[in-house]
């Protein structure tokens, strides 16, 4: 790739830092030279998280269908499984699969809610009620 | 607290090679650029798990294992290498510290989901970040993230968050640094280049199974073509997508790592001056401008431009043409004459 040829589109990242790219100059030695992004980064990025949306959705209406508890909704929301959950909280997978129960879930102590919370970047209420908003 | 002043933050394609030039510099080794320690390091490599799922995506990687490039460049200088994981938070932190204050500046692996100042679009699971912690002021720890141009901070609380970060390939705080009482000579880093190159004609080239290197690429190449019919437009172009951000995300310089590996080799050439590593050079640069194209090709059919099994197939071709590119340029490679 030339140098003058390095894409300039800029992407959320753009917006904090440039990113490094090797490419030639005109005799067709390597030097670098900032992007702020690429079109095709972009795009990649942006249906990776529209798909994700999709499946936070899908979750939120379970939960709103109480076939799960607001545990579902935060697994998607925050793109983890049961497995990374379990890591965070330091929950056994099992102990998570009961708390995604609603029965379960109403009556969880204070302290695990403060946990998933936690773990969720939300507060105790924002957990319960699934009322969050975009940082 | 004795500070680390004369740190010099330099911004850097890839997390690893840039934390491994930023911490040789801050130890006296002035040769060490960030395509040295990725070429010396052996950073190229392509792999396809088939049989593993990362975000409900391929796992496909175009560089090698995490940790590899420090661990090889500082081995093949001679330079010792000190590396920790922890299993207490307490202890993880007071290391850190302890070595803060004796002035060293101190690499960490981190997972990426947690970091405060990365966009959110980009705060995945991915466990295998690098960056250097080298000062502390009150509870904030003072930050070289190689993929920021500028340097940042973390508070204890969000630097243990990242540090101790769960999930696959989990760094435990894993943290490291580099000693070294002797200036590298130019006979090392030739010697340096020498072996970092063979290991890597070894890793594209010889690995048995159909998976990794070359024959990785093939086999991704025949998957692609299948992926239409197998998962349906839409999964199928998340997938593509997954491919793409793997291959030009921020860490990778451009074309799958394959811009900084031409680098490497015209740097290279300063040291070896054989003529072959510039024409090499060239084929590695090719292929990264195919990568490229393949890329904008993957974009269209994730966007919704192009969609037909012709459209997959005109992918696959792409990765069939770069594997054999980058099968002539390891044999050119492998039959290099060293003096």
């Amino acid at each position: 790739m030339k140098k003058e040829d390095v894409p300039q589109n800029v992407s959320s990242l753009g917006k904090i830092t440039t990113e490094v790219c090797y490419a030639t100059d005109a005799s067709g030695n390597y030097t670098t030279q900032q992007s702020r992004g690429w079109e095709v980064k972009i795009d990649a990025l942006n249906v990776t998280w529209e798909d994700i949306q999709k499946k936070v959705e899908a979750a939120k209406q379970r939960v709103l269908n109480n076939e799960v508890s607001p545990i579902a909704f935060f697994i998607e929301r925050s793109v983890m499984d049961i497995n990374i959950l379990s890591g965070y909280t330091g929950f056994w997978k099992w102990q998570i699969k009961r708390h995604l129960k609603p029965a379960v879930f109403k009556k969880l102590s204070q302290k695990k809610l403060a946990k998933y919370a936690e773990v969720f970047n939300v507060s105790v209420d924002e957990l319960k009620s699934m009322d969050v908003h975009e940082q | 607290m004795c500070m680390n002043n004369n740190f010099e933050h330099i911004q850097a394609a890839h997390c690893e090679s840039g934390v491994t030039r930023n911490l040789l510099k801050n130890i006296g080794i002035n040769k060490m650029t960030e395509p040295l320690a990725f070429g010396i390091g052996s950073g190229l490599f392509f792999v396809y798990i088939p049989f593993i799922k990362i975000n409900n995506g391929p796992a496909i990687a175009f560089r090698s294992m995490p940790g590899i490039i420090f661990k090889q460049t500082c081995h093949s200088l001679g330079i010792h290498v000190e590396r920790k994981k922890f299993s207490s938070r307490e202890k993880a932190q007071q290391f850190l510290d302890d070595r803060l204050a004796e002035g060293k500046a101190v690499g960490c692996q981190v997972g990426v989901y947690y970091l405060p100042y990365f966009p959110k679009e980009y705060r995945f699971h991915f466990n295998a970040h690098n960056l250097i912690v080298f000062d502390k002021e009150g509870d904030n720890y003072i930050v070289s993230d190689p993929i920021m141009d500028q340097v940042t901070s973390m508070t204890s609380y969000q630097l243990e968050r990242v540090r101790f970060a769960k999930g696959a390939l989990a760094p435990r705080g894993q943290l490291y640094y580099a000693e070294t009482n002797h200036e590298v000579t130019d006979e090392q880093m030739k010697k340096a280049i020498q072996h970092g190159i063979k290991k890597n004609v070894f890793n594209m080239l010889r690995i048995p199974g159909p998976i990794a290197g070359v024959k990785g690429i093939r086999f991704t190449a025949n998957k692609i073509k299948h992926w239409r019919d197998k998962f349906g437009l839409e999964k199928a172009g998340l997938y593509l997508a997954q491919l793409v951000r793997m291959q030009e995300e921020i860490g990778t310089g451009g074309g799958g790592f394959r811009y900084i590996y031409a680098a490497f080799l015209q740097e290279a050439h300063a040291y070896h001056n054989n003529d072959e590593l510039l024409k090499i050079s060239e084929e590695f640069t090719k292929s990264g401008d195919l990568w490229r194209t393949s890329a904008v090709q993957a974009a269209g059919i994730y966007k919704g431009r192009l969609g037909t099994q012709q459209d997959f197939n005109v992918m696959g071709d792409y990765l069939l043409e770069i594997a054999e590119i980058e099968k002539q340029a390891f044999e050119a490679l492998s039959k290099l004459k060293w003096q």
